[in-house]
């Protein structure tokens, strides 16, 4: 007990948890707050993006082909929605990998009679699993960048270029900050085992990683799909 | 199949977390999870709008009506519902983060569509 009742509240439950009045966990809070002001910065690039749509003098141009005089050679849209669609599964499913893992570690000690309940339980396979899923996402990612700049793309190019390249870098930014995270806890499950007690600090890292997943859902329908 | 997903995190009992016990009770009761079960047509729901969102983009003919960005968007807004309440377990949390997360979400909307009448392709349409 701390020296001032008004300070019980906060201390830290079984666990290692901290509840609060709200009988709610202080870092499961603080991690809905962040997400809500994440929402706020993405709206604030998309909107930039949706701003400046069509209003790039010189190509490439998305969805449009961009021929001379306004592009020195002809240009294709560039956007590679069948490339995109796969990336986009792939995120998806990584959410998927992602609620597994999370649900192995909260059913860590229950018996698990069948080779189904032990694949399922197993939260070191669906880690590694949402760990690889999103760096197929940033291989996907990568790729995409990497041929818009072979075909004239630049963030400096046009202002299509510029509010593209900084709503998915940033959104790539978030992934790969999800990806490392997501490695910590594969390391600690490997190095001491992730159990119940743990459960808290995964469903933190999985919140975050499903919000990840749900701005890819905004940007591949505002950005790729409509033209 | 032997996984109760609706298990209480942690293991311990509300009698168990001493004085804040009933506190502590609220917040494992919002822990109820979805299954395994819900969390695979969870899974194919998702695939399956993607997959109609991405045939639709390639039908000429529904690209140019006027039916083609609200059903888009519409889409896109059931994947993300869908994801928010289930993957992120909104559905059965807390109010608070309901209140945490909608509340800025309403705010950015707004603030996106604002911002699309002031400067966007909609502030053109209406001064045309």
């Amino acid at each position: 007990m701390s020296a001032s009742p008004a300070l019980d509240h906060i201390e830290a439950g079984p666990h290692g948890h901290h509840y609060t009045t709200t009988g709610l966990d202080s870092r499961k809070i603080a991690v809905w707050a962040f997400i809500g002001s994440e929402c706020m910065l993405f709206a604030s690039l998309i909107s930039t993006y949706l701003i400046y749509k069509g209003r790039s003098v010189v190509g490439p141009f998305p969805h449009e082909a961009c021929n001379p005089p306004v592009c020195a050679t002809a240009l294709k849209p560039i956007l590679n929605i069948p490339v995109t669609s796969a990336s986009t599964f792939v995120l998806l499913m990584s959410s998927l990998a992602m609620v597994l893992a999370l649900a192995a570690v909260e059913n860590r000690n229950l018996p698990k009679p069948t080779l189904g309940d032990r694949i399922l339980g197993s939260s070191k396979l669906w880690l590694w699993m949402t760990c690889i899923l999103g760096a197929t996402f940033l291989g996907f990612q990568s790729y995409e960048f990497t041929s818009f700049v072979h075909e004239g793309l630049s963030i400096r190019t046009n202002l299509f270029g510029s509010s593209f390249f900084t709503l998915t870098g940033f959104h790539g930014a978030h992934v790969t900050a999800g990806v490392i995270w997501l490695g910590t806890l594969l390391a600690i499950d490997y190095k001491r085992g992730l159990g119940p007690g743990d459960a808290i600090n995964v469903d933190i890292a999985a919140l975050y990683w499903h919000f990840v997943d749900v701005v890819w859902i905004a940007i591949f329908t505002l950005v790729y799909l409509i033209k | 199949m032997a996984h109760n997903d609706t298990a209480p995190r942690g293991g311990g009992t509300p009698d168990s977390h001493g004085a804040a016990g009933g506190a502590h009770a609220a917040a494992h009761d919002a822990h109820a999870h979805p299954t395994w079960k819900q969390y695979k047509w969870v899974a194919l729901i998702l695939t399956a709008i993607t997959v109609v969102e991405v045939w639709v983009y390639y039908i000429p003919a529904f690209t140019r009506t006027k039916l083609f960005v609200p059903s888009l968007l519409i889409m896109s807004a059931v994947k993300f519902a869908i994801v928010v309440l289930f993957y992120m377990h909104l559905k059965y949390d807390a109010r608070l983060f309901r209140a945490l997360f909608t509340g800025p979400l309403i705010i950015a909307v707004v603030t996106l569509i604002s911002l699309m009448f002031l400067f966007g392709h909609l502030a053109v349409r209406l001064g045309s």
